[in-house]
């Protein structure tokens, strides 16, 4: 019989687990691969980030990072992963870690391993380039800050950090891990792990998908396991059969129709980013405020829309855009609008044996949107409130009014009072001011450690008022 | 110059070089307590059971339950304690406690074989409890009469008569909130049992004499048969320097009774549910000014949030009140302190310790009232310095007071502070949504542990055969670089390239009996003994060198390892057939210092440290969001030991400032409901520390030129906690930008922490007209004036009890 394994650092490891959802992190460090690190078990702080090797846009293989406590050591059957052991050693520092080390890039070094991935992977994307001086967030070598968003350090302030970043070169000629990315990835190992009395599948198809949900009605499916990967760590959720969905091809499709932009459920955030190409500005927009880099390499659209939150980032926007649903069973397809998807609190109108294939976006989509995210912090929170705005305007008129709200009701919902009160009125300081009285009103808001009610009224309250007074002009993006 | 802070030609500290284990922290190739797991063999997890309430009687611990779960090993209760069952050192905090004081409390540990089987069998444990009354707030505290500890109060000339001749007087309160460390590495232990039964402990630990005692005090044996090791800490910040025993007594415990190593760490949540915070404080205050704006008169009361137990609450306290003046003369001071008691975490350290606390009440005061005084705040406080002759509050003169002002005016002239705010005045009068604020503040920091006893430290230094050097000390290493700088003062010290010295891990059968690598004293301690200990070997080489060189006794020095052309290595190798010691036990005190808690009165702290920070922060009015467009700090750190670690400290202890102050939020459940006194902020879900989008944009630091500190090691000053409290110019420019929002001259009220929500209430309230400038009139609302007793600590008592056997 042969034996669940991956390759770490180019040694093949058994995957021999305490349970099936065991993370990547508990695994890493029971092999004695200690450099990553756990800091929140959340997906938060980055210090347990890895590389993990991945079919890529520009070229077959890239380097993902990772948070390795969220994601499910059994999905890595078959596959390849550096940590900070296999970037360098103390005598031969990888380019990274010679940067991050002479720049005291390091304090106490406890979310060093983790930075040194982030920030591996993206010394080592493809369509990274020198000559981006002046871009928000990039520094001259092209190297993007929101790759580190997800990776934390309470020693440094972060400035010998992003100088690190922003002081990196091109790989070396003979860079093993620069020539890995132009040999094919790892393929995907359809099958499963059992491990504690739970078991993890990874089925070869989505019709094999359907049929094990349809006979296992309560299996969990898991794709980027971001959210997942808090339920197994914090509130130790150990379900008997969790579904792999996330290499299933038929949920990894992007198609730009003449009508509508299909995304495929299982694509990362990273991956639809740069497979749009500025097709939906929305969702560009959106991209950088949700969550982090880390999370966004593995956070699908199937995911945030399956867990249902309120808070999610990806619904205030995806209803904005009058997008819909398609979910799959062994019984066929069917399509729902996002508006009549969520019923409740975490609750759908999504159907046991049912999975979400794909998001649909009608375009064109609206001259005039904008996706607002009230947050504590700038990089890497999750919202008070959120807004997506969609907006048409003609001659000066507002013709097509959608806005997406999040965090001021149990679901993401549509401002449709809003809506109203701005369609047929003219783009103009008055019909803002007095639709902003609509929209203040909108939604239940609640006081939470987040935000008071007050002040997630008094944010859908400005958030018109901000857009309009950005685009006063009605020009597009 | 003593010899203490002369600093040789071609030394070694001065040089700016990386982390000494920075190669390995990058590679992943750092250990930390944890990463020992994976290699030692048949390791017990424990887990905590954590009660759910704020304040309860444990009715009943039935833990049978817990041993039906495979793989559950051992469950540890109070009644498995065979020496003490206490935690801390003030005998309040037991470490299997009856009474639940608050949410999160561990009642009970199990051990498992895997952590899976230890949190299934915490799980299975039937724990029934009495919920009883709780007080969660500083205003319920108050109400109740909720205090624990000493009543300090520090006094200088005629408060009420200092007010009554003020031309101005205002008076107010400000709650400040608390912070938790989030250190990236939570608390972790690991214990083994020897042949002979002592333990070794290998513990993330900033106190590890103190975890030894602690651990040994509950297993009813000898220090002498613990040994506790810290390799190094993922960040300590405070958090680990009283917070750690307990775990590490539970680990002790669990194997001396299996007889297996057992592992104890906490999981993120449950580390910042069960571990101690920066204080929160309440202040009440009364503030006098002439028509200059010189400040007169103070008068205020401080309430710190100890939470359940006293803990470090006490000097942490006096530490605010010997702060509550930061770089201001004030002739006539009354300030008040007392430490409620509430049914939270233990409020303890944290970087800083009390400093900021109190240096913010009288930042935001001068922050309020400045408008109402009709003056530029930056001109208010510089007007208020300060100033040759003066002393503070508590009686020790402020000596070198002109570097504070060279800080500040470098400051304004590096950052181009005036054109700049005349920039930002036009900016603001040209943009209706977005709004820019510029504000400077100084600090003036105490350095040396308040109670004078902890001024004491030693290090081991061993010279071996072959000429390479091993030195061990008393200090921990958490980040901050005191191992370089060790590692730097050594190879100064006895003149050899740094290759030469290695630096072994913590250990409390190397050096005995140390203090806490806290209060940004741990280069200025060890660095002190880890001289001695050269120093002394160094003399004995003497004569042995002198007859290999024939150069003259009294001008031996080695430079880079050489002496006339003789290596050290040659020179040792003759010393040891000479039969000369090779290795030397160094000890250092702080000499100088004197101090009674009684009176509050005394000279606590070896010298200032300084600095000045000017920042630049933009507002958006819509949402009350914010950034830092641009820092320029000018910080004294005397003559630097190590450059690039002190800049790292500077760097990151500011940032952690702005941390604090603007948007890290400790949230209890403070409802009547099932869940008070639940921490809502428990995981980094929720409690957002700093990250790259509150860098400041643009950030310049330079160290002070021109500061040699004649009382420290080679001339240099602490640099941990001072550069945290540079942070208030980001709070203080955040209150200018909503300000300018308003029509001018108004004061703006700001909480603190300073969230986006708290900056959009400030621009609204500004917006609106609304004057946030503090009660003005005499006599004001006069602080509560508490009259409890003064502090005793025991090192404080003892000394008494030696005066008194001298007499």
């Amino acid at each position: 019989m042969s034996k669940n394994t991956a390759t770490v650092n180019g040694m093949v490891l058994p995957l021999e687990l305490t349970h099936a959802n065991a993370s990547a992190l508990d695994w890493l460090r029971d092999q004695g691969l200690t450099g990553a690190k756990e800091g929140c078990a959340e997906g938060e702080c980055g210090a347990c980030s890895i590389m993990v090797a991945r079919p890529g846009l520009e070229m077959p293989t890239e380097w993902v990072a990772l948070n390795a406590c969220l994601l499910p050591a059994a999905t890595l059957v078959g596959q390849e992963v550096i940590t900070s052991e296999g970037l360098g050693t103390p005598e031969a520092l990888h380019p990274v870690q010679r940067e991050m080390a002479m720049r005291g890039g390091s304090q106490c070094g406890y979310c060093t391993p983790g930075f040194v991935c982030s920030m591996a992977a993206e010394f080592y994307r493809a369509d990274r380039h020198a000559g981006a001086d002046g871009v928000a967030d990039h520094g001259p070598n092209g190297f993007d800050l929101h790759a580190l968003s997800g990776n934390l350090c309470r020693c440094t302030g972060y400035r010998p950090i992003r100088d690190a970043a922003y002081a990196l070169g091109e790989p070396a000629v003979d860079d093993d891990f620069a020539r890995r990315r132009e040999l094919p990835p790892p393929g995907v190992t359809p099958g499963g792990v059992s491990a504690g009395g739970a078991e993890l599948v990874r089925p070869a198809s989505l019709a094999e998908t359907l049929d094990l949900l349809a006979e296992n009605p309560d299996a969990v499916l898991v794709a980027g396991s971001t959210d997942r990967g808090v339920e197994v760590n914090l509130r130790g959720d150990r379900p008997a059969l969790t579904i792999a969905v996330d290499r299933l091809d038929e949920l990894r499709q992007l198609e730009v129709g003449s009508t509508f932009v299909e995304i495929g459920a299982a694509l990362s955030l990273t991956e639809i980013e740069r497979m749009l190409g500025g097709a939906i500005p929305l969702i560009d927009q959106m991209n950088p405020q949700f969550a982090s880099r880390l999370i966004r390499n593995s956070a699908t659209l199937g995911g945030n829309l399956g867990t249902g939150s309120p808070i999610g980032d990806a619904p205030p926007a995806l209803l904005a855009l009058d997008a819909s649903v398609v979910l799959a069973s062994r019984d066929g397809e069917r399509e729902v609008p996002l508006a009549d998807y969520f019923t409740g609190y975490r609750q759908s109108v999504r159907r046991p044996g049912e999975i979400i294939r794909s998001v649909r976006v009608p375009v064109p989509v609206a001259r005039i949107t904008a996706f607002h995210k009230i947050a504590k912090r700038r990089f890497d929170d999750i919202s008070s409130v959120a807004i997506g705005f969609a907006l048409e305007v003609q001659d000066g008129l507002v013709t097509k009014a959608r806005i997406g709200l999040g965090g001021v009701a149990a679901t993401p919902i549509r401002a449709r009072a809003t809506e109203d009160a701005l369609e047929g009125l003219p783009w103009t300081r008055e019909t803002v001011e007095s639709a902003s009285a609509v929209l203040a009103g909108e939604g239940t808001p609640l006081d939470d450690h987040r935000a008071s009610a007050r002040y997630r009224s008094a944010m859908l309250g400005t958030a018109l008022r901000k857009l309009h007074a950005e685009r006063e002009v009605g020009e597009p993006v | 110059m003593t010899t203490l802070s002369d600093r040789p030609a071609g030394a070694t500290v001065g040089i700016p070089l990386e982390h000494e284990a920075a190669a390995l922290h990058v590679t992943g190739e750092a250990l930390y307590t944890d990463d020992l797991v994976p290699e030692t063999k048949n390791v017990l997890h424990a887990w905590p059971v954590q009660a759910p309430h704020a304040h309860a009687l444990v009715t009943r611990l039935e833990t049978a339950p817990a041993y039906d779960i495979p793989g559950v090993v051992r469950v540890l209760t109070a009644a498995d304690v065979p020496g003490r069952n206490e935690a801390g050192v003030k005998g309040d905090e037991p470490l299997f406690p009856s009474e639940v004081m608050f949410w999160g409390h561990a009642v009970c540990w199990v051990l498992g074989e895997t952590l899976e089987a230890a949190r299934l069998g915490a799980a299975a444990v039937v724990a029934d409890y009495e919920p009883l009354p709780s007080v969660l707030t500083l205003a319920e505290a108050i109400e109740h009469g909720s205090f624990q500890g000493g009543q300090p109060t520090v006094t200088r000339g005629d408060v009420e008569t200092g007010l009554a001749t003020s031309v101005h007087v205002f008076s107010g309160e400000l709650e400040l909130a608390g912070q938790e460390h989030f250190y990236l590495e939570t608390h972790c232990s690991l214990a083994q049992v020897a042949d002979d039964g002592s333990l070794f402990i290998q513990s993330s630990t900033q106190h590890p004499s103190e975890t030894q005692e602690i651990v040994a005090e509950a297993l009813g044996i000898h220090s002498h048969q613990v040994v506790v090791q810290c390799l190094r800490m993922g960040g300590g910040f405070g958090g680990k320097e009283m917070q750690p025993h307990g775990f590490a007594a539970i680990a002790a415990l669990g194997a001396r009774l299996t007889g297996r190593p057992v592992r104890l760490r906490l999981n993120r949540t449950q580390d910042i549910t069960m571990s101690g915070k920066r204080h929160g404080f309440h202040a009440q205050w009364r503030v006098g000014f002439d028509p200059d704006g010189m400040l007169q008169a103070l008068d205020v009361t401080l309430t710190s949030d100890g939470g359940w137990s006293l803990d470090l609450s006490e000097p942490v306290l006096a530490r605010a009140l010997c702060h509550v003046d930061n770089a201001y003369w004030i002739p006539h001071v009354r300030a008040n302190g007392r430490i409620a008691r509430t049914n939270k975490t233990s409020q303890t350290a944290f970087r800083g310790f009390g400093g900021p606390q109190g240096m913010l009440v009288i930042e935001d005061i001068l922050g309020r009232c400045a408008p109402r005084l009709g003056l530029d705040p930056a001109e208010l406080r510089r007007r208020n310095f300060y100033r040759d002759g003066h002393a503070t509050p508590y009686g020790q003169p402020v000596r070198h007071p002109e570097r504070l002002t060279r800080a500040w005016d470098q400051v304004r002239d590096d950052s181009d502070f005036a054109a700049r705010s005349a920039a930002i005045e036009a900016f603001n009068a040209e943009h209706e949504h977005v709004r820019r604020g510029l504000a400077i503040t100084p600090v003036k920091f105490g350095i040396a542990f308040n109670f004078t006893a902890f001024n004491q430290a030693g290090a081991l230094v061993h010279v071996y055969k072959d000429g390479s050097v091993l030195i061990n000390h008393g200090g921990t290493e958490m980040g901050q670089g005191l191992h370089t700088k060790m590692l730097q003062v050594a190879a100064t010290t006895l003149g050899l390239p740094l290759a030469k010295v290695r630096l072994a891990p913590t250990r409390t059968d190397k050096v005995p009996n140390t203090s806490a690598t806290a209060a940004s004293s741990g280069a200025d301690l060890n660095g002190g003994a880890i001289k001695d200990a050269c120093d002394q070997i160094l003399a004995r080489l003497r004569p042995v060198a002198a007859k290999v060189t024939g150069v003259p006794e009294a001008d031996v020095r080695f430079v880079d390892g050489l002496l006339a052309g003789v290596s050290w290595d040659e020179i040792v190798r003759l010393a040891y057939f000479d039969r000369i010691q090779l290795w030397a036990a160094g000890y250092y005190r702080t000499e100088g210092l004197h101090w009674d808690s009684s009176t509050m009165t005394g000279e606590p702290f070896k010298y200032f440290a300084y600095g000045a920070a000017a920042a630049e922060v933009e507002v958006d009015g819509f949402t009350g969001a914010y950034r830092t467009r641009r820092v320029d700090i000018v910080h004294d750190v005397g003559d630097s030991l190590s450059p690039l670690i002190d800049l790292g400290q500077i760097e990151g202890a500011f940032v952690q400032g702005v941390g604090w102050l603007t948007l890290e939020d400790l949230r209890w459940d403070e409802s009547d409901g099932e869940s008070r006194g639940r921490l809502a902020t428990q995981a980094a879900s929720t409690y957002k520390l700093p990250s790259f989008s509150e860098m400041p944009e643009e950030f310049n630091v330079s160290l002070l030129p021109n500061a040699t500190e004649d009382g420290a090691v080679y001339g240099s000053k602490a640099v941990g906690e001072p550069p945290l409290m540079l942070a208030f110019s980001v709070r203080e420019a955040l209150r200018q930008a909503a300000a300018a929002f308003g029509p001018g001259g108004l004061g703006v009220e700001l909480a603190s922490p300073a969230t986006p929500e708290a900056v959009f209430w400030a621009v609204e309230a500004a917006r609106a007209g609304l004057d946030g400038s503090p009660r003005e009139g005499y006599p004001g609302d006069v602080p509560d004036q508490p009259e409890g007793p003064p502090l005793r600590p025991r090192s404080e008592r003892a000394q008494h009890e030696l005066e008194e056997s001298d007499a």
